[in-house]
């Protein structure tokens, strides 16, 4: 009977976690789903009742959606080549033997514990401020005219902002995996005649093929959620050129108060970190718990 | 000569990267108008502490940085005191359904906040958790639980079920079997979650600036509302951000290597 026990007294470990998972997450998200079919306004009180996919057509329809899809693409997209190829080259560098290593690195993975809104705000007004900024310093000394980051390249800006934040991180993975690569093998090809980039192809790249696969999916799950950065440095704009997805909801909902519409665009945001979700899960099922 | 070039270029990568965070915290030493001089002066000239004693006298800095201490450590701690046992229950007495349990739990943390805020903005609403410590602790805590759960599985795993049975043989109960031979055993992995959760709880923003105003405001929404034009004092800003960024930059330092096995649950060695 002992070993009924303990399964009894397992469950009974486990369940404080499901339930609050169950509570804190599960049910919010079913909320959300039945609250997109519904008409709700925090500013019309008396609107109400079934909406059918009219929240979703709204939502769909609105131009400002397919610019925030586009620009969470984009986002995603340019933080992760920024992070992958300079986390790589980093992580090569950071491997090597030189003097004062350990502090250097310690440096170097810093802007990873800043936290979101001080490093929007840090790069807002004392690196890109096109006035007063270090940037606009950098300009006039090559005798340039200042850049209007935020205002003229907001998507940008912040591609560089998140990219500051997300590079120690990629390079600490890749720096991690780098070190136990086969130094052995290293050299049997380095006697064989084969060159840096022969060996940086057919040695280092396959091995790195798992920390790539992580930093792709970790920084993917992230970076879709971007939120502080745009709300402390552009909020969203101008018009909606620098609104993710989050962020357009998030507007909706708080701002314009139209919790049916921003339900539905909850659920769509739900569905799209889903499909990235599903190959994370698979790649999670295969290598954590074999 | 290899040697020096690379120490070379590394140190001038770090320092590049590290710059933003240096730059803050020499202006959080200058004056106002020494902090907007352009060309910029690298080096204060003064270094005044008047920033630090402005910042808590203009706006109360401390009972942020209070709130903030108390959002990270007891949504980690109450979160460790649930994920704990769980953890156990999976790694040492696994049923049909644990492998099913575990990736349900990973998917929740996939799932992106916004998909609860809504809900969690009404509820919290017509309970009056907004803008209180409660509520924001508790929703940090069950959104950093699938996380502490995962990273002590995957600790736990590592310790042989044996020396837990040989506990039970001898008359251990269950709770003194966690906590006199699993946790000791599992220390440096039960301290690495804690601390990626504490970096991780007070570095969240998005909960923070949704939810909270100004009593339960924890240092990322404060920092926050010197977007507004009229919190523009550039050596305030830098004096309260390097406040709020450096006892987790250290926390971070510390638990570096730890890290990367944490955030990846190991899936790179």
């Amino acid at each position: 009977m002992a070993g009924y026990q303990m399964k009894r007294t397992a469950r009974i470990a486990l369940a404080p976690s499901v339930l609050l998972l169950i509570v804190g997450m599960i049910v919010p998200l079913a909320t959300t789903l039945w609250l997109s079919f519904r008409f709700y306004n925090f500013m019309n009180p008396t609107l109400g009742g079934f909406a059918g996919l009219s929240n979703y057509e709204f939502f769909l329809t609105d131009p400002a959606f397919l610019q925030a899809i586009i620009n969470t693409l984009l986002l995603v997209g340019g933080v992760l080549a920024i992070t992958v190829i300079g986390g790589i080259l980093l992580g090569l560098l950071f491997d090597q033997p030189m003097w004062g290593r350990g502090i250097a690195r310690l440096l170097m993975i810093a802007p990873f514990f800043v936290m979101p809104t001080v490093s929007a705000l840090v790069w807002k007004n004392m690196l890109m401020h096109p006035g007063y900024g270090i940037f606009a310093w950098i300009a006039m000394k090559l005798g340039l005219p200042p850049v209007e980051w935020l205002s003229n390249y907001p998507l940008l800006s912040i591609i560089l902002i998140v990219a500051w934040q997300w590079l120690p991180f990629a390079t600490l993975i890749f720096l991690t995996a780098l070190q136990s690569l086969d130094h052995e093998q290293q050299e049997a090809a380095r006697m064989d005649g084969a060159g840096p980039f022969d060996r940086f192809i057919y040695i280092i790249l396959p091995h790195l093929g798992r920390a790539i696969t992580v930093v792709i999916l970790i920084e993917t799950i992230f970076i879709l959620a971007i939120f502080a950065e745009i709300f402390v440095t552009t909020s969203g704009g101008p018009g909606y050129a620098s609104t993710n997805l989050p962020y357009l909801i998030y507007v909706q909902a708080l701002m314009q108060f139209d919790v049916g519409a921003a339900s539905a665009g909850a659920i769509i945001a739900v569905v799209l970190a889903n499909i990235v979700a599903i190959f994370a899960i698979r790649l999670a099922g295969r290598n954590l718990t074999a | 000569m290899v040697r020096a070039a690379t120490t070379g270029l590394g140190w001038l990568v770090a320092l590049l990267l590290f710059f933003p965070i240096l730059w803050t915290v020499l202006t959080s030493f200058k004056t106002e108008v020494e902090a907007i001089a352009f060309p910029p002066a690298f080096w204060p000239e003064g270094w005044t502490l008047e920033n630090y004693f402005q910042v808590q006298e203009r706006s109360e800095y401390f009972s942020h940085f209070l709130n903030s201490v108390i959002i990270s450590l007891g949504s980690t701690i109450l979160g460790m005191m649930v994920a704990i046992p769980a953890a156990w229950s999976m790694a040492f007495q696994p049923g049909r359904g644990t492998r099913h349990v575990l990736m349900w739990m990973l998917s929740t943390k996939m799932m992106p906040a916004v998909g609860a805020l809504v809900p969690i903005f009404l509820i919290f609403k017509s309970v009056g958790l907004l803008d209180n410590l409660v509520g924001i602790t508790l929703i940090l805590l069950i959104g950093n639980l699938p996380i502490m759960v995962w990273m002590l599985y995957t600790y736990f795993r590592e310790i042989p079920s044996d020396i837990l049975e040989a506990a039970r043989m001898d008359g251990a109960t269950t709770l003194k079997e966690l906590v006199y031979v699993l946790l000791p055993m599992s220390l440096p992995g039960v301290a690495s979650t804690m601390l990626l959760n504490i970096i991780l709880a007070w570095n969240e923003s998005f909960w923070t600036l949704s939810l909270t105003a100004v009593k339960a405001a924890p240092l990322t929404a404060f920092i926050a509302s010197y977007s507004s034009p009229q919190g523009l004092f550039w050596a305030k800003l830098s004096a309260a951000s390097t406040l709020a960024i450096l006892p987790i930059l250290v926390v971070g330092w510390i638990s570096q290597k730890q890290l990367v096995r944490g955030l990846t649950f190991g899936a790179v060695k």
